[in-house]
């Protein structure tokens, strides 16, 4: 396989072992298959050549990991955990490290950052069928790792000890409460203490710096490797292993590196700008960031006007509170955050992509989209009169989303799906 | 003996016999995991200095006046005591229709407060002051028809806008489903409220 070089002599395309037998780089290889591993997952690795702006959001999320790993490390050696030191060594950072406060207002906007990207890459998989089979198990792993997101954010925002920290971890400590039998136990368990305390913020810091970023690691290369064992998807929901050149490459696939490296590095040169611009402009986002009753110590008998979690939570915070009953409220929750694990066996479409769905399909995903978005809102709102009322109509489409879904993904009305993707050369 | 015949020839393996030694040691290892995961899991209990700190607290009753409400802090929980006037008494009755749980059966409190007033005395209301819906402090909101017309008193959350009266009965229409908790408590001396013991011993 030859490409033409600008002055129109052939040039061999890199390829495995095509540095063999030289020096360092031959006696590397021999120790430890670099070479093939490039090869196999990143130069002669076939993605489809008709991925659209929609699969920028993989890589985005692996670029936010990155800086919430690089910048959390840096915050962890200034921050003190514990009830007496906590919100001041934030204040320290904050006010005395140099660029402390560029650290970390770019591990919180890095925070939400990671939950916009994640939730596009998910609606990604929505309009295009991407947890369908063969996915499937790719789809889960990916679930597990929203949920382990969730607990990393959850935890993160009880580290600076302000009044919404405190508050936050008392409401959702006390959703386990609600589990018959053992709640209450289990919350003081959770807590180690009678209320929330110096033992629970400590906890939390193992977790949140610890454990659970050990977890998410784990997790996002278990994504990876069944991504590459299956292959991408793409906007067209056509399986590019189906057709294969002479050479026993996808007539439709183009190698990931060159062609989506570069590809990738303008969407992560238009997520660092728009990050750069929270970072340096707004980075609290009109509380929608970082809330204003954080910036006042945990206050044990004083609770926020109004307890709201940060945006990316407010959907199912909005289902907690549309039921007037604490153990349905929470149960609601739960099954809300749970109801993507089963879509993979809820869909009975026999296409993948939105493109080639019917109406019911796609009205169901708009309806879906809506009543999620409407529900984030009204998480933020007050849960009173006609804010209530909204909630519990957007929660029921929302349940029935999932709930219909085997149902109008088979009488949908479904075009027929070409062999090969649709492209159009630029 | 037989057993070892088989090994002395050398080629026979026997596989039931592999199979049964594979699951013994898996399920030995899995009992061994299990107990091994026992400190690390009680580890997380509140530890013995939180536990020390749990100890009763002493509360001056004669520095409320009536119609008063003082927040005192026992195991880190803040707890309302109020000192009810005889016009806040009467206005507990009167409202039971309105309330989820008006006799106090579904939800916590020592024996001599699951009375109608849930009080040892009508005077001196003692509660912990967290929300039964998720833990929110809820504020007080004393004055009839402060929150509508025919309001009668008591406390309102402001999280998800439980409400409660002057016993802290949990109103119908709130997200908590239980009356707020009563503590342990006593009275050993006149003017002294004892929060977290009684007679029959220190809260477990």
């Amino acid at each position: 396989m030859t490409v033409k070089t600008a002055t129109g002599t052939a040039a061999p395309m890199p390829k495995s072992g095509a540095r063999a037998g030289q020096g360092f780089w031959a006696w590397l290889n021999k120790r430890m298959p670099v070479d093939q591993f490039l090869a196999s997952q990143v130069t002669e690795y076939y993605a489809p050549k008709n991925f659209n702006v929609w699969y920028f959001f993989g890589s985005l999320a692996l670029v936010v990991l990155v800086l919430q790993l690089v910048t959390g490390i840096f915050l962890t050696m200034f921050y003190k955990p514990g009830e007496a030191t906590a919100f001041d060594s934030v204040q320290f950072i904050m006010r005395e490290v140099d660029f402390g406060w560029l650290i970390r207002y770019l591990h919180s906007s890095g925070a939400s950052f990671f939950f916009i990207v994640v939730y596009l890459h998910m609606f990604r998989a929505f309009l295009y069928g991407s947890y369908k089979a063969p996915r499937e198990l790719l789809w889960l792993v990916g679930m597990l790792v929203y949920l382990a997101l969730m607990a990393e954010a959850f935890m993160g925002y009880v580290l600076p000890w302000g009044n919404m920290s405190f508050w936050g971890a008392q409401v959702i400590i006390n959703l386990f409460g609600t589990i018959p039998g053992i709640g209450p136990d289990l919350v003081l368990w959770i807590r180690g203490d009678y209320g929330i305390a110096d033992a629970t913020l400590n906890r939390f810091f193992s977790l949140h710096v610890a454990a659970v970023p050990l977890a998410l690691l784990g997790l996002v290369a278990l994504h990876l490797v069944a991504l590459h064992e299956v292959g991408s998807n793409n906007p067209d929901g056509v399986e590019i292993k189906d057709k294969v050149g002479a050479d026993g490459k996808p007539l439709d696939g183009i190698p990931f590196h060159p062609y989506y490296t570069v590809k990738d590095f303008v969407g992560i040169a238009v997520l660092l700008v728009l990050l750069a611009i929270v970072v340096f402009f707004v980075p609290n986002l009109g509380g929608l960031f970082l809330e204003a009753p954080n910036y006042e110590p945990a206050n044990p008998v004083s609770t926020p006007a109004d307890i709201t979690p940060v945006w990316y939570f407010t959907p199912y915070y909005a289902m907690l509170r549309a039921v007037p009953d604490q153990r349905l409220g929470a149960l609601l929750l739960l099954l809300g955050v749970m109801a993507f694990l089963f879509v993979p066996w809820l869909d009975r479409s026999p296409v993948k992509s939105m493109r080639y769905r019917g109406w019911m399909s796609r009205s169901a995903l708009a309806i879906f989209v809506v009543s999620f978005v409407g529900l984030g809102y009204l998480g933020m709102q007050p849960a009173l009169g006609i804010y209530v009322v909204i909630a519990r109509i957007l929660a029921v489409l929302y349940f029935l989303y999932f709930l219909l879904m085997p149902f109008y993904t088979r009488l949908d009305p479904v075009k027929p799906v070409p062999e090969r993707v649709t492209y159009h050369a630029h | 003996m037989a057993d070892h015949a088989g090994v002395a020839g050398g080629d026979e393996v026997d596989l039931s016999r592999r199979k049964f030694l594979t699951r013994a040691t898996i399920a030995t290892g899995a009992v061994g995991a299990v107990f091994a995961a026992i400190p690390f899991i009680e580890s997380w209990s509140p530890s013995e200095r939180a536990r020390a700190e749990g100890a009763p607290v002493e509360f001056d009753l004669s520095k409320l006046e009536p119609g008063q409400m003082a927040l005192p802090v026992w195991r880190r929980q803040p707890i309302f005591v109020v000192r009810r006037t005889p016009d806040m008494v009467k206005r507990i009755a009167g409202h039971d229709g309105e309330l989820k749980d008006p006799g106090s059966k579904d939800s916590v409190q020592p024996p001599y407060a699951s009375n109608e007033l849930r009080s040892r005395t009508p005077e001196f209301l003692v509660l912990i002051a967290i929300c039964t819906h998720l833990g929110c402090l809820p504020k007080q909101r004393f004055d009839a028809g402060e929150l509508s017309p025919s309001w009668p008193g008591g406390f309102w959350c402001p999280c998800h806008g439980s409400r409660f009266d002057l016993a802290g009965r949990v109103f119908d229409g709130s997200p908590a489903s239980i009356n707020l908790r009563v503590p342990p408590y006593s009275y050993p001396k006149e003017h002294l409220l004892l929060i977290g013991a009684d007679e029959k011993g220190v809260a477990g």
